[in-house]
């Protein structure tokens, strides 16, 4: 009952899926199309598990007052705050992202600042990786040394003052040498996503269960 | 005032983050724990305004009948997915994992062969010799034996060695110029927007510029 049922519901629907894509009229394309929005339904739940289990981590960190908890009363008020201000929003105004909404002050002077200048800190430490990654010992890491930094010059128009041919380079590798490469992996990638899935679907891959 | 208001809220919170430049301190901590906090929250938000309310609960007010019944499933599901943190009872929340890994399966087998493996191996069907035109043929001939090279590159099942070496050789040569352009793609990218927060500080915020 624990595992054969998981199972079931896993093999029937996986297969109802790729037999809706070659038999698209109802009613199967109905159900495939019906499970799809169960999906995106369940997805929405699982949002819900996520912020459960991140509150009771930091609820468990107040309450035995560990090193830091401060940090945690501030994700718990920030997580709150986004909601009441999300949901507050989403009902009193027609849409969430309406001009004028206070989710919308919150979203462009909050949340946009902090995700653009937490991923713009990478910069500076992708800079020192680099530094440590580019040193030219062997064919393959020069390869990698002279693709990296033709493409970072031939971008920015420094690259087009020293040699106005430095761009077309850098396009040239983008569009040719890599493009090759990332086509290979993207097929490879597939078919190790086939054969994963396949595996899932026929109940050979059980880890999910655990 | 509100806007204001934003713009000095905005360039606090930048600054406590690029803090983080000096060392680790108090001020990015909060920036980080506001970070996660917020986004997780939004993240809920969204998926209730964009997916639980509009299939869910529009429709169980909007539908008659079986349609509205059988959003009842979806719900069950969902809410024993919930029930994964309770230690006695969380193993129900199999039935919806199940649910979701068969569904995530099932696209995946169809989105990898019509949205990879056919539409690449399509486009790599390429005329390798084109008359009058040099540069478009070596591209051709470049562009096909990296992808023919790059995929033999990741077949295990033969040791690569004897007449397998030379073109697993030609695919990591290409593998490392595509990784070394993606990393310099990346970078720039990551300065973008390292420049954006800078001018943000600079205008919006100082109007220095």
């Amino acid at each position: 009952m624990r595992r054969e049922v998981p199972l079931a519901i896993t093999f029937i629907t996986g297969f109802l899926l790729i037999i809706g894509f070659f038999i698209p009229h109802d009613p199967i394309g109905g159900l495939q199309s019906m499970f799809l929005q169960w999906y995106a339904i369940i997805a929405g739940f699982t949002m819900v598990l996520g912020l459960m289990t991140l509150t009771r981590i930091h609820t468990r960190r107040i309450v035995k007052r560990t090193q830091g908890f401060g940090y945690s009363v501030i994700l718990i008020g920030a997580m709150l705050g986004t909601l009441v201000v999300g949901f507050y929003s989403g009902i009193k105004y027609k849409g969430l992202f309406e001009l004028g909404t206070p989710f919308m002050w919150y979203y462009n002077n909050i949340l946009v600042p902090l995700s653009a200048t937490m991923f713009s800190l990478l910069a500076f430490f992708i800079a020192s990786a680099a530094y440590r990654a580019f040193r030219a010992r062997t064919i393959e890491a020069t390869l990698l040394l002279i693709a990296g930094v033709l493409v970072m010059i031939g971008r920015v128009p420094v690259g087009n003052l020293i040699w106005n041919k430095l761009p077309i380079i850098a396009e040239w590798i983008m569009n040719i040498p890599q493009l090759a490469a990332k086509r290979g992996i993207l097929i490879g990638v597939a078919l190790g996503m086939i054969a994963t899935s396949l595996r899932i679907i026929l109940g050979i891959e059980r880890t999910y269960l655990k | 005032m509100a806007e204001i208001i934003g713009i000095w809220v905005a360039a606090f919170l930048t600054l406590c983050i690029f803090s983080f430049l000096y060392k680790d301190n108090p001020l990015y901590k909060f920036a980080e724990h506001l970070y996660v906090g917020s986004s997780a929250a939004y993240m809920l938000v969204y998926f209730y305004f964009f997916n639980i309310k509009p299939m869910l609960i529009d429709k169980f007010i909007a539908e008659t009948g079986l349609a509205r019944w059988i959003l009842i499933i979806p719900t069950f599901l969902g809410v024993i997915m919930l029930l994964r943190i309770h230690p006695k009872i969380g193993w129900i929340s199999r039935w919806s994992i199940a649910f979701t890994m068969g569904i995530g399966a099932g696209i995946g087998i169809v989105a990898g062969i019509h949205g990879y493996i056919l539409p690449q191996t399509k486009a790599t069907f390429l005329p390798l010799f084109i008359k009058g035109d040099l540069i478009q043929s070596a591209n051709n001939i470049i562009l096909v034996v990296g992808v023919l090279t790059t995929f033999l590159f990741f077949y295990f099942s033969k040791e690569h060695k004897g007449l397998l070496k030379p073109p697993v050789k030609i695919g990591m040569a290409f593998i490392m110029v595509s990784f070394g352009a993606s990393f310099g793609y990346t970078v720039m990218a990551r300065l973008s927007l390292l420049i954006g927060r800078i001018y943000f500080l600079l205008h919006n915020w100082l109007h220095l510029i």
